[in-house]
């Protein structure tokens, strides 16, 4: 074993104080959001073919899609609870029309919780 | 006779950010008791798996652990593909593991950033935590998220590594190296850390048998265990490295284990991008699986995990049953506190790297003398009656009206 001196680590700590810091200022600054991560989702309407496939896979029933024409016309929007989502992103896998896309928006904090409700059509 | 003085420690902030109560009796400065509290983290997990298919479930799994979320829901996989009677690609296991050994790294690297908290060395905690960012970047990068990465699947992963991904892990596993081997040197140089840590916590090799404890504190304690080595899955039998043991028994060689397992691990990672296979990541699953049990193991970084599944033909699992690696190590926790200072027990506690919640459990005792069911309405009654003798009114707090979930 190597001779024990204390404080061993002041070697590098002293050169520490002179480096920029390791953290970022958000949200004074910008932050890095990588393209595949999973943020707020996004639908396309004319894509689903309201199958539910999503709705029965969801973990956190944070997924509605309702048929918003008549029953020959069907016309499908979505209603998000993003106050629920876990943003898994199981729903994109389990989508077999690709008419679910996960976005790398993450800013979605609201102080009032009805804001979390957002429906797309 | 003096009176012994009895402590508790928590539930509020027990050396870890995490509810726990330990009831500390000393006599003088010296522990000579110790009993644990847990349960204040429960959150029916296991219940909640039960209401859920197999891919629902699988989520609310990864979240049993923040830390070892991987290591969650690829024990849980590996029983549920057992019973399916499904391979997954070769590719997708190799995928899984390289997830596996980068959860390794960073959850090593945050203990010991933790380690350094608990005992006054902050400058470590800055710089480990600092270093610990490259891990989780490089995970963002590959899966989208920081921790619960979503990157399990039944069948396999959900998402490929590209060839350019390939060549920043590697970029971030030399930068970690040389830090880690900066932390090596520092961990046998440091006379204050081994000043600090030698002999605290002692934990024979033979008690750590007899309380059955698991991953580093096992291995610090001289034990070559470890179920990537004993039992091994995925692409482990394939791999070489080097299963990291110390006989110093103490705190000090729990640290000694997690920083050199953390160069094993790079090992391993740099082993599976050397050997990658081309091919699917994903294997076709049935939805409904059929019935039968299994019990599946995997070493997570702090010990080794064990998930049991029943099947029952439908798409809903029947059971669910979780057992994390620090429900394995209060046991020797308690003995381990035994005998040493108050001021040793932050550390103590710290060394076993617990996470609360994944251990805490409720249990229902059937038929026990006098047992009854009590209903939600009669819990908050027995709960306001409860701090009203204690002079607390807590009547006036409301409860939201339903939600819906
Ligand atoms: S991302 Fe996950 S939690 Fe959110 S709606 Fe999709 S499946 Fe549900
Ligand atoms: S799974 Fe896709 S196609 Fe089916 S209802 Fe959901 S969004 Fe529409």
């Amino acid at each position: 074993m190597k001779k024990k001196i204390p404080g061993a680590i002041i070697k590098t700590a002293f050169p520490t104080i002179f480096q920029k810091p390791a953290t970022v200022g958000y949200p004074f600054e910008p932050l890095k959001i990588d393209d595949d991560y999973r943020g707020e989702l996004t639908y396309d309407a004319e894509a689903c073919i309201g199958c539910s496939m999503c709705m029965r896979d969801c973990p956190a029933n944070a997924i509605e899609i309702i048929n918003i024409g008549t029953k020959e016309d069907k016309k499908f929007k979505a209603i998000f609870h993003l106050d629920h989502c876990i943003y898994c992103g199981q729903c994109v896998d389990s989508c077999p029309k690709d008419a679910l896309v996960m976005s790398n928006n993450i800013e979605l904090a609201s102080l009032d919780r009805n804001n979390l409700k957002v429906e797309r059509e | 006779m003096s009176k012994n003085l009895v402590i508790p420690i928590g539930p509020q902030h027990p050396s870890l950010k995490e509810p726990a109560c330990f009831t500390i009796t000393l006599e003088g400065e010296k522990v000579i008791e110790a009993d644990i509290g847990i349960g204040y983290n429960h959150r029916g997990i296991e219940k909640s798996c039960e209401s859920r298919n197999y891919y629902q479930a699988l989520y609310i799994i990864e979240r049993v652990c923040g830390i070892c979320s991987h290591s969650h829901s690829t024990c849980y996989l590996s029983g549920v593909e057992k019973l399916a009677g499904v391979e997954i690609p070769r590719r997708a296991a190799f995928i899984r593991t390289i997830f596996g050994e980068l959860e390794r790294l960073h959850s090593h690297l945050l203990w010991l950033g933790v380690a350094g908290h608990e005992i006054g060395f902050d400058t470590l905690f800055m710089y480990t935590w600092r270093d610990r960012e490259l891990v989780l970047d490089i995970l963002a990068m590959l899966c989208g998220n920081r921790v619960n990465y979503g990157i399990n699947t039944l069948g396999g992963v959900r998402r490929d590594l590209e060839p350019q991904h390939i060549d920043d892990i590697r970029r971030m596993c030399a930068k970690i190296e040389e830090r880690n081997n900066y932390y090596v040197n520092l961990a046998l140089s440091d006379a204050t850390l081994a000043a600090r840590l030698s002999g605290v916590g002692m934990l024979s090799k033979e008690d750590a048998l007899k309380y059955g404890a698991v991953g580093p504190v096992l291995r610090a304690s001289g034990v070559k265990s470890d179920t990537r080595r004993n039992d091994p899955y995925l692409i482990y039998p394939e791999i070489p490295f080097d299963v990291i043991t110390y006989d110093s028994c103490d705190v000090f060689g729990r640290v000694v284990v997690r920083v050199l397992e953390i160069n094993e691990s790079i090992k391993i990672i740099r082993y599976c991008l050397d050997n990658m296979p081309d091919g699917d990541i994903i294997a076709k699953m049935p939805r409904k699986i059929p019935a039968g049990e299994v019990v599946s193991r995997y070493e997570a970084p702090r010990g080794e995990d064990v998930h049991f599944i029943k099947a029952n033909g439908t798409d809903i699992p029947e059971r669910v049953k979780v057992r994390a690696p620090s429900e394995a190590n209060w046991h020797s926790m308690a003995h381990m506190l035994k005998g040493d200072y108050l001021a040793d027990t932050p550390i103590i506690i710290a060394a076993i790297d617990p996470c609360y919640s994944c251990t805490d459990r409720a249990i229902t005792l059937n038929n026990a003398a006098g047992s009854k069911r009590t209903d939600w309405e009669a819990i908050r009654k027995h709960g306001i009656e409860f701090y009203r003798n204690k002079g607390v009114d807590v009547s006036r707090i409301l409860l939201p009206e339903k939600i819906n979930y």
